[in-house]
């Protein structure tokens, strides 16, 4: 094809354009140019709105349903993709140009089996038969490191995680040979200890194949690890572009750099601890609790939450850090009162709390607000913001008429927004201003803890570390405690005093934040930090391979066990698999749940499964 | 707060593809004719008028004289006003009580679920028309129980559209926001998922008062709907069948009339789907 030292991807002066409600033109992206060689990985970061994944379809010759292509050229080897007659434009796509979106567990059919699913690009544009097809997915779904690599394409999609069904994503992606991948956040909505295994079969796939790549991401680390090639957006226009070692270590642009200081968060200073130890605002009792009727115990179910004892005193931040599923939403819904637990106290102020909420006296509720994860379904859109903030105003202390106008405006100031929005519907914001309008409701009620549930997860860098912010502020001015539920070890630690590690519903680590910089840890914690990626190329070429875990033999059917024993790197046969682990303090001053004491966990090289090697 | 819905009804208006424009415009002026419809007939509906019967149309009877020699155009303008007030008010029953049940099904817990549901299954599964030529047979026709009749008929379905709405909306986060805030039932169902509802509720109310519209027609013609000398568009068509064959006005412009009226509100209905899929 092309000459080796012409580039393999050409755009010029690209602008894409939509058409507004009201007729009127709206530019998406303009003035975008960037070359790529053959082989290389280009990686378009910014925020969400700023042009990212627009322009990665333009390389199909796609822009979304409204939006047209207005004007620049695109070149993908040597064809002109703007050029292509709509016939030759489906040649293209799903052949030499391939797309892996955020969500595989959406874009999988469910009812069809994962073979069918992944060999039908090479079916549809005809390019290999049946057979032989299959024979190439089998070959690289051993390259992804997917388990069980011939039998695997026989499943359906709800019969594996998110992250295998990624990587089958990218196989389908890469059964045709495609010169040119479009990755699209593949990585976004996985934890980050299956972020890791996903990013590494990515990239020595794509490496094997020879492709050239658009990685479009919003998290800086990760692109570090993947992109030769940066591509810096803000508001569709670049802001900033060089190669990643050169962007990620000297910057030019201030949202660059703007982009960097959130993507790793400064540690928020607590405010100062009182001398004496006072008494705990919230505490929590061997609590275990779980769905079906009898928390979780019928059945084979084991309850999602086990044994958990914790304690937030006035004023104090607790953060809850575990993957998805880990149980961390159930433990905010049980001191909630919305899930009555199975066995186990929750006490407020040294008092009882009746398990189900209906039994909660009004000023119990009221001392103890929720904040949803997600701020567009935990804003009624059939309300304006005033309704929202008055409404809980009205319930707990009465106050209607001219002195809720007055409280609402107090509040809207609180949280730093423009009083404007107070006659706004809810739907009409955006999605940080909408979780400060939800943090205000809570805010509203003048509660003495308030538990966060992933409230920055769904928002951009930028935009969940000015609520960071907000929230560290506001403990300092009001004195408020917080349960901070995330799975992100970064935010959690920014932001929090003590920190508890769950993992399948049981504190495998609970200690002040200062013990989670220094080592040891229970290995669970060990897996979970050492998978954050870090901001420097070639992180994840030292985490190159996955350890071999030490083999066992086969565990006693002790319910108690270890739950993390599967996957733990430290496992001791005859010890970790017959009996139950106990709860021992380290010399750092954190829990943990481990048989593991300082001197073994320490003396083990940090070598958590997954991480650095 | 009225204030702020005529200018956003105008506004919706203007939005609504072609289809809808016609589908408003038959339908308010059905509105209008059954409202002002019997001030402005030139004769009383039961007025023997002509000596013709089934005249054609005419300068003195617009759209000609029936079967006993009244005016055409004065009885459909009074009959109007039976047709579309009692489906208009049956509708309106139906759905408010159906809401209502589904509504407290949602939030009344598993029992009150239950039985709401399998009553609503029971009333579902008896033939709409048998059911209500047995109810007219047993307590005579009038107009009340034409209301009750209609309205019962259409509560099951409206129930099962709503309660799956409101099944959906309990699990949304704000729901469970109110909920953990110690709302009342009350107030999760009036305040927060009724205002969520309204849409689809909205066009469920136009497609049951057309079917109402069809069904009391029907009831007409087969002579147990409303009792002359009153009469509505359905029994227009029945009393003057035998003019089919000479193809009088006097059954053509009531079957004309109920075939505007529904076919303007499903046009609406539909319109008003399409532009709120499409925001």
């Amino acid at each position: 094809m092309s000459a080796s030292d012409q580039p393999h991807i050409a755009v010029q002066n690209l602008s894409v354009t939509a058409r507004g409600r009201d007729g009127g033109t709206i530019t998406l992206v303009s003035d975008i140019d960037f070359t790529l060689r053959r082989g290389e990985v280009l990686a378009l970061i910014g925020e969400s709105g700023s042009g990212k994944t627009t322009i990665a379809l333009t390389l199909m010759g796609y822009a979304r349903p409204g939006a047209t292509i207005a004007s620049g050229s695109i070149r993908v080897g040597d064809r002109d993709v703007r050029a292509l007659a709509p016939h030759d434009l489906a040649a293209l796509r799903g052949n030499r140009v391939a797309y892996i979106a955020q969500s595989a567990a959406a874009a999988f059919n469910p009812s069809r089996t994962l073979m069918d699913q992944v060999i039908e690009p090479a079916l549809i544009h005809g390019l290999m038969p049946r057979a032989e097809a299959e024979t190439k997915a089998i070959a690289l779904f051993r390259a992804l490191a997917l388990p069980s690599p011939e039998s695997i394409g026989a499943r359906y999609p709800h019969q594996l995680s998110g992250g295998q069904l990624q990587r089958l994503m990218a196989a389908m992606a890469l059964i045709t040979d495609p010169e040119l991948v479009i990755l699209d956040e593949p990585t976004t909505a996985l934890d980050v200890t299956t972020q890791i295994d996903v990013l590494r079969a990515f990239k020595s796939v794509i490496r094997q194949q020879g492709a050239s790549a658009v990685y479009v991401s919003h998290d800086l680390a990760v692109v570090a690890q993947m992109a030769d090639q940066i591509l810096v957006l803000n508001k569709g226009r670049i802001c900033e572009q060089g190669t990643a070692g050169q962007v990620l270590h000297q910057p030019a642009d201030s949202y660059t750099r703007t982009l960097m200081a959130a993507a790793r968060p400064d540690l928020r200073p607590a405010p100062p601890a009182p001398t004496t130890a006072p008494a705990p605002l919230l505490e929590v009792r061997g609590l275990s609790a779980g769905y079906g009727g009898t928390g979780g115990k019928a059945g084979n179910g084991a309850p999602v939450l086990r044994d958990i004892n914790l304690a937030i005193t006035p004023g104090a931040a607790l953060g809850i850090i575990g993957e998805s599923g880990c149980g961390k939403s159930t433990l905010a819904r049980v001191i909630a009162g919305l899930l009555p637990p199975a066995t186990g106290d929750v006490l407020l102020d040294g008092k009882l709390l009746p398990g189900g909420m209906a039994a909660r006296s009004k000023d119990q509720l009221r001392d103890v607000q929720l904040v949803f994860q997600n701020a567009d379904t935990a804003l009624n859109p059939a309300h304006d913001v005033f309704t929202v903030l008055a409404r809980p105003l009205a319930f707990y202390h009465g106050i209607t008429g001219a002195a809720a106008r007055r409280r609402v405006a107090e509040l809207i100031d609180l949280i730093r927004l423009p009083a404007g929005v107070i006659a706004q519907r809810c739907t009409a914001l955006s999605g940080g201003q909408k979780q400060r309008i939800n943090l205000a409701r809570a805010l509203a009620a003048q509660p003495r803890l308030i538990l966060c549930d992933e409230v920055t997860s769904a928002l951009d860098t930028v935009v969940g570390a000015a609520i960071i912010d907000l929230l560290a502020e506001l403990r300092r001015d009001l004195g408020l405690a917080y349960m901070f539920i995330s799975h992100d070890i970064s935010t959690v630690r920014a932001l929090c005093d003590d920190i508890v590690v769950l993992y399948a519903g049981q504190m495998v680590e609970a200690g002040p934040r200062a013990g989670f910089a220094t080592a040891p840890f229970h290995p669970y914690s060990a897996l979970l930090t050492g998978s954050v990626p870090q901001m420097r190329a070639g992180w994840l070429e030292q985490c190159a391979s996955a350890p071999v875990l030490p083999a066992i033999g086969p565990a006693s059917d002790d319910p108690a066990l270890c739950r993390f024993l599967p996957r733990c790197a430290q496992r001791r046969d005859g010890l970790c698999n017959r009996l139950p682990p106990p709860r021992q303090t380290l010399a750092k001053g954190s829990r943990i749940l481990c048989h593991l004491g300082d001197a073994e966990l320490a003396s083990a090289p940090v070598k958590p499964e997954g991480a650095c090697a | 707060m009225s204030g702020a819905v005529l200018p956003s009804a105008l506004a919706r208006a203007r939005r609504l593809a072609l289809s809808g424009r016609i589908g408003l415009a038959l339908m308010l002026f059905w509105l209008v004719v059954a409202i002002i419809g019997p001030f402005i007939a030139p004769y009383p509906p039961g007025a023997f008028v002509a000596m013709e019967v089934f005249e054609g149309f005419s300068a003195r009877h617009w759209l000609g004289t029936d079967y006993l020699g009244r005016d055409v155009l004065s009885r459909l303008l009074s009959g109007t006003r039976f047709t579309v007030g009692l489906a208009a008010g049956a509708a309106l029953l139906a759905s408010a009580s159906g809401t209502a049940l589904a509504l407290t099904a949602s939030l009344g817990g598993r029992w009150a679920d239950e039985i709401l549901s399998r009553l609503m299954d029971t009333l579902i599964s008896i033939p709409s028309k048998i059911f209500a030529l047995v109810l007219i047979a047993a307590l005579g026709s009038s107009i009340p129980l034409l209301l009750l009749i209609a309205a019962v008929t259409y509560v099951p379905g409206n129930y099962r559209i709503a309660r799956a709405l409101a099944t959906n909306l309990a699990e949304m986060d704000y729901v469970q926001v109110a909920r953990v805030r110690g709302e009342s039932r009350r107030y999760i169902a009036l305040q927060e998922m009724l205002p969520n509802m309204l849409q689809p509720l909205a066009a469920d109310l136009g497609l049951r008062f057309v079917f109402i519209v069809l069904m009391l027609s029907g009831l007409s013609f087969l002579g147990l709907g409303v009792q002359p000398p009153d009469a509505d568009l359905g029994s227009l068509v029945r009393e003057n069948v035998s003019g089919v064959a000479e193809g009088a006005p006097a059954v053509l412009m009531p079957a004309l009339a109920i075939a505007t009226l529904t076919v303007g509100v499903n046009l609406l209905i539909d319109a008003l789907g399409l532009s709120e899929s499409k925001r």
